[in-house]
């Protein structure tokens, strides 16, 4: 092996030209072996090394602080973005997981198990609800696509963070290993109680802790039994007419009946209204050719703002309506997030719409006033509103996957509420707080009223065909008990008036919540 | 129990790789002793081996095809005659240069291997070729002088060259690249790009008069321009830093630098307005997955690949890198990640960044003003070709079509590169030999020891 000349590499560029100088040896004559070039001799400031460096200084560093931000992204990808790309739809590479990994379990916020798979002797995979219906659409189905949390949380359910011996162990054996189990942020037993509280109507419930944003419960009648979705899938999905698989509590737009008058009256009070301003009701108020009557074509005689909304009382709210700046209006319902893809963590929520613009007809703005016309919201949307009335108008953004832990219930991950700002000022909240406040004490909420916790709220009565008489039954609001609160949104499809059918059902989520 | 050899094996693939790269930086320490050294270089090139046929190994048991056996020694005859060439027909030469330039073609091998056999095979037979075209360069680089007398046919010939390219190119994914002839395709501005360093460097190397730098800097505006005709954007931004760090380094004047960043930064403006191609990949750049279907496609799925194979891969053969448009190319860089995990991806970055400051080390110390062009413009490819390409894949920077070096699949480019390096060693070399000349005289005056 022939000795070789020790190639001269080592000297990295060096920032500092002073140093460099006296270390470097080869001053003189530099004309000893170079015939080709002149240039170097005949510029003499070139032969001062300290200004050569500067410039390879600059391009060196230049292209290492290129590189360093380059590789700094590269870890900050894979630490903190990559799991938003690898829990996407289109990556083909999640169901691969499913070969070494059994599908993890999805476990309630009590400790109650909602969907588990187990492993028969050949390795197939079975998945089950042990509660079938009752949590349907919340945390959906694993066959013929992915719904709710079986499709937000797919990845961590694919996931396995068991003990690294274990797993290593399993890959010897050719067995799957346990994949982590997602805790959700559902109430197993507040989800029971609103559930049979519904009884046999079609609708939707949700329930939102207002202080954090976890969803405590979602339902959406008609359901469907996820243990038998593969077998029932076809005559399931193609059933168009009562669109069993639409979970109607994101997705699902009604018209918001009388709980529109939370915004219609915040509006009035915007606009200088006062609780105390007069008014009368003999049941039905026409302009323009157009009637609205009172609920039962009830009239209510003299009543303040504050009764028309304990009441509520179409008369009232149909005349104020026509009163109001459109403008405003409509940018009130826009910054309660109308028209606006709601803040939330779950997928597939749909956008609720509000329109009123200048020159609408006077029938049209006394219809959205008392919360018909053209507007439309989900359940969803309307627990977010009342849960941020209950947050002195700071909305959390809703979601429902708290955390992900491992086979031995060690934590792998925690999910933690994020706040979306103010919908309202905290004035704002407060005096909308005294009128859903006095819904309960004086108005069509009386129902509500417990030792055990304060309710606020308000009912609906929302018309949904042509015939008067058939209504959706709404409640909006929330209760406190010290530190503890709950949001709600409730509707049950034609089943008539909300304080007779909602209500109850409003009652029963919080005497549970509150362990009343 | 292939499932176990994949997984050990990504393993002890990391493990060696991430050793061959702590030693990129550790051989390049001063106060390390020859010997030392010699050993260092002797490691790395074992490393080199070893990972060849560990991966070979683990592709040959999932994919089952038996010229696997053939090609890892047809691999590990090349990595010896590479280094048989390097030591003993040139002494003097670069051994870190060697040792990264063989370890990057290992890679592409392996990659290659698992992508597609055929293009694998294709891609080490043009090596193999470049080799013997290569091995010449670093004899021509250090006795033939007359290499900057010739500008002007430089300039020509790179004109021409892009132009045909412009005119009659043919048009892959939105940007003209290739000139077909026969049954050859080829990619002119990946052998023009080093012409153009060496038209720079024969105007640069002696300028003194105003007009010579207006006459470079004309000649290097046609060719952005015909490049950015091409909507070869990538290959533009090749030229115009290669021509500013030229520019820089010769006139030593900050402003020229500055300025001329000033002017791209207004052209790509210009550019994003004009093309909509551009626009599709700032588009995709900013956030894919809201365009996923359409020009978000390509970068998803880069980045699904990325993230699903984490810090430590799926293991060769057992991740989805043929979902990625274009994955032998430009994204060999997500297929490596995916499989081989993102610690061998950031080794790999790291190996690169070692050859840069190679490249730029040895441009430093030569003393002739016109090699220290020619190395520096050559380093200067390099690195921005680098970023270029791993900036797209991992969406640091919107996607601009470019090849990784020695890694990517392609002739030109992997022909081109290999110039490159062997280019650098011929100056390597040649410095090294002023250097001995003048030493020997000093050595035996003051007899003081080496202080590196």
């Amino acid at each position: 092996m022939a000795r070789q000349k020790e190639p001269r590499e080592i000297e990295i560029i060096d920032l500092n030209p002073k140093k460099k100088n006296t270390s470097t040896k080869q001053k003189p004559k530099k004309n000893t072996s170079n015939t080709r070039n002149n240039s170097y001799e005949e510029k003499p400031q070139k032969e001062n090394k300290t200004s050569r460096n500067r410039e390879f200084a600059v391009i060196t560093y230049g292209f290492l602080a290129l590189f360093i931000s380059l590789s700094v992204y590269f870890c900050y990808f894979l630490v903190f973005q990559s799991e938003d790309f690898i829990n996407n739809s289109y990556n083909a590479r999640i169901s691969q997981l499913s070969d070494s990994v059994i599908r993890g379990n999805i476990i309630s916020s009590d400790g109650q198990v909602l969907a588990t798979s187990t492993v028969d002797s050949e390795g197939n995979e079975t998945r089950s609800y042990p509660y079938g219906n009752m949590f349907a659409h919340a945390i959906g189905y694993n066959s013929n696509g992915l719904m709710g949390v079986e499709l937000d949380a797919n990845f961590y359910l694919l996931r396995s963070h068991s003990f690294i011996l274990n797993q290593v162990l399993n890959d010897l054996r050719d067995v799957k290993s346990q994949g982590d189990s997602v805790v959700t942020t559902l109430n197993a037993s507040l989800q029971e109680a609103a559930y049979n509280a519904m009884g046999s109507f079609d609708g939707a419930v949700v329930a939102i802790e207002p202080s954090t944003g976890k969803i405590l419960s979602m339902i959406s009648k008609p359901d469907f039994d996820p243990n038998s979705i593969e077998e029932n899938y076809s005559m399931i999905a193609l059933d168009s007419e009562s669109s069993v698989l639409l979970n109607r509590a994101t997705q699902g737009l009604y018209p918001p009946g009388s709980t529109f008058k939370i915004l219609t009256a915040l509006e009035y009070l915007n606009e200088g209204g006062s609780d105390l301003d007069s008014f009368d009701c003999n049941g039905s108020y026409t302009s323009d050719g157009y009637e609205i009557h009172c609920y039962g074509n009830k009239a209510h005689g003299t009543e303040s703002f504050l009764d028309a909304f304990g009441n509520s009382c179409n008369v009232v709210f149909s005349q104020v309506g026509l009163s109001l700046n459109l403008n405003s209006f409509s940018s009130l319902a826009e910054q309660m997030m109308f028209n606006t893809t709601l803040p939330t963590k779950l997928s597939n929520v749909k956008t609720s719409s509000f329109t009123l613009e200048d020159g609408a007809s006077n029938s049209l703005i006394m219809q959205t006033s008392i919360g018909q016309g053209d507007t439309l919201v989900t359940p969803l949307h309307m627990a977010m509103i009342a849960s941020s009335i209950c947050n002195e108008g700071v909305l959390m953004e809703p979601y429902i996957i708290d955390g992900v832990v491992n086979d031995a219930g060690l934590n792998v991950k925690d999910y933690t509420e994020t706040e979306y700002g103010n919908i309202l000022t905290s004035v704002q909240a407060n005096q909308l707080e005294t009128y859903m406040r006095y819904v309960v004490t004086n108005g069509t909420a009386s129902a509500l009223q417990s030792d055990s916790y304060e309710a606020y709220g308000k009912t609906g009565s929302a018309e949904y065909t042509s015939d008067k008489d058939e209504t959706h039954s709404w409640f909006v609001g929330y209760a406190k008990s010290g530190d503890k609160e709950i949001a709600v949104a409730i509707i049950l499809e034609g089943a008539g008036s909300g304080s007779s059918y909602a209500v109850p059902v409003a009652k029963t989520m919080f005497d549970t919540y509150f362990g009343y | 129990m292939l499932h176990l050899l994949v997984t050990i094996s990504k393993y002890t693939i990391m493990i060696m790789f991430a050793i061959f790269t702590y030693d990129c930086f550790a051989v390049l320490r001063r106060g390390i002793k020859p010997a030392k050294r010699e050993r260092m270089y002797k490691k790395q090139t074992t490393l080199i081996y070893l990972i060849l046929l560990n991966a070979n190994a683990v592709l040959l048991c999932s994919l089952m095809d038996f010229r696997i056996i053939i090609m890892t020694f047809a691999e590990m005859v090349f990595i010896a005659l590479t280094m048989l060439i390097y030591r003993k027909m040139y002494v003097g030469a670069s051994l870190s240069v060697v040792n990264n330039m063989c370890m990057l073609l290992t890679i592409s091998f392996i990659v290659l291997t698992r992508l597609d056999i055929d293009k694998a095979i294709r891609q080490f037979a043009i090596a193999c070729v470049a080799l013997i075209i290569t091995c010449l360069i670093p004899l021509i680089v250090s006795k033939l002088k007359f290499f900057n007398k010739l500008s002007f046919l430089y300039a020509i010939i790179g004109i021409l060259g892009l132009g045909v390219v412009a005119i009659a190119g043919s048009t892959e994914y939105g940007a003209k690249l290739n000139i077909t002839i026969g049954s050859v395709t080829i990619q002119p501005s990946e052998f023009i790009k080093i012409l153009f360093v060496f038209f720079v460097a024969s105007i640069l190397y002696n300028w003194e008069e105003l007009t010579e730098l207006i006459y470079a800097t004309g000649v290097a505006f046609i060719h952005v321009l015909l490049l950015v005709a091409s909507k070869d954007l990538g290959g533009a931004a090749i030229f115009l830093v290669t021509y500013l760090a030229m520019l820089y380094v010769a006139t030593k004047r900050p402003i020229l630098l500055i300025g001329g960043f000033a002017i791209g930064a207004v052209g790509s403006l210009l550019a994003y307005k004009l093309f909509a191609h551009v626009q599709n990949r700032v588009i995709a750049w900013l956030d894919p997955l809201s365009v996923i279907d359409d020009q978000g496609y390509q970068v998803s799925q880069s980045l699904f690949a990325i993230g699903t194979g984490g810090w430590f891969g799926s293991g060769l053969g057992e991740g989805m890198p043929d979902k990625i448009p274009v994955v032998s190319k430009d994204f060999v860089f997500a297929a490596i990640s995916e499989e081989m995990g993102g610690v061998f991806a950031l080794c790999l970055i790291f190996v690169c960044i070692s050859c840069l400051l190679m490249f730029f080390n040895i441009s430093m110390s030569i003393k002739d003003q016109f090699f220290k062009l020619i190395a520096l413009g050559l380093g200067t490819i390099y690195g921005i070709q680098v970023f270029l390409t791993i900036g797209g894949v991992i969406k640091f920077i919107p996607s601009t079509g470019v090849t990784l070096p020695l890694v990517s699949y392609g002739g030109s480019s992997l022909l081109s590169t290999m110039i490159i390096f062997a280019v650098i060693q011929g100056l390597y070399i040649l410095r090294n030999d002023q250097e001995s000349e003048i030493e020997d005289g000093e050595t035996k005056r003051t007899k003081r020891n080496r202080d590196y």
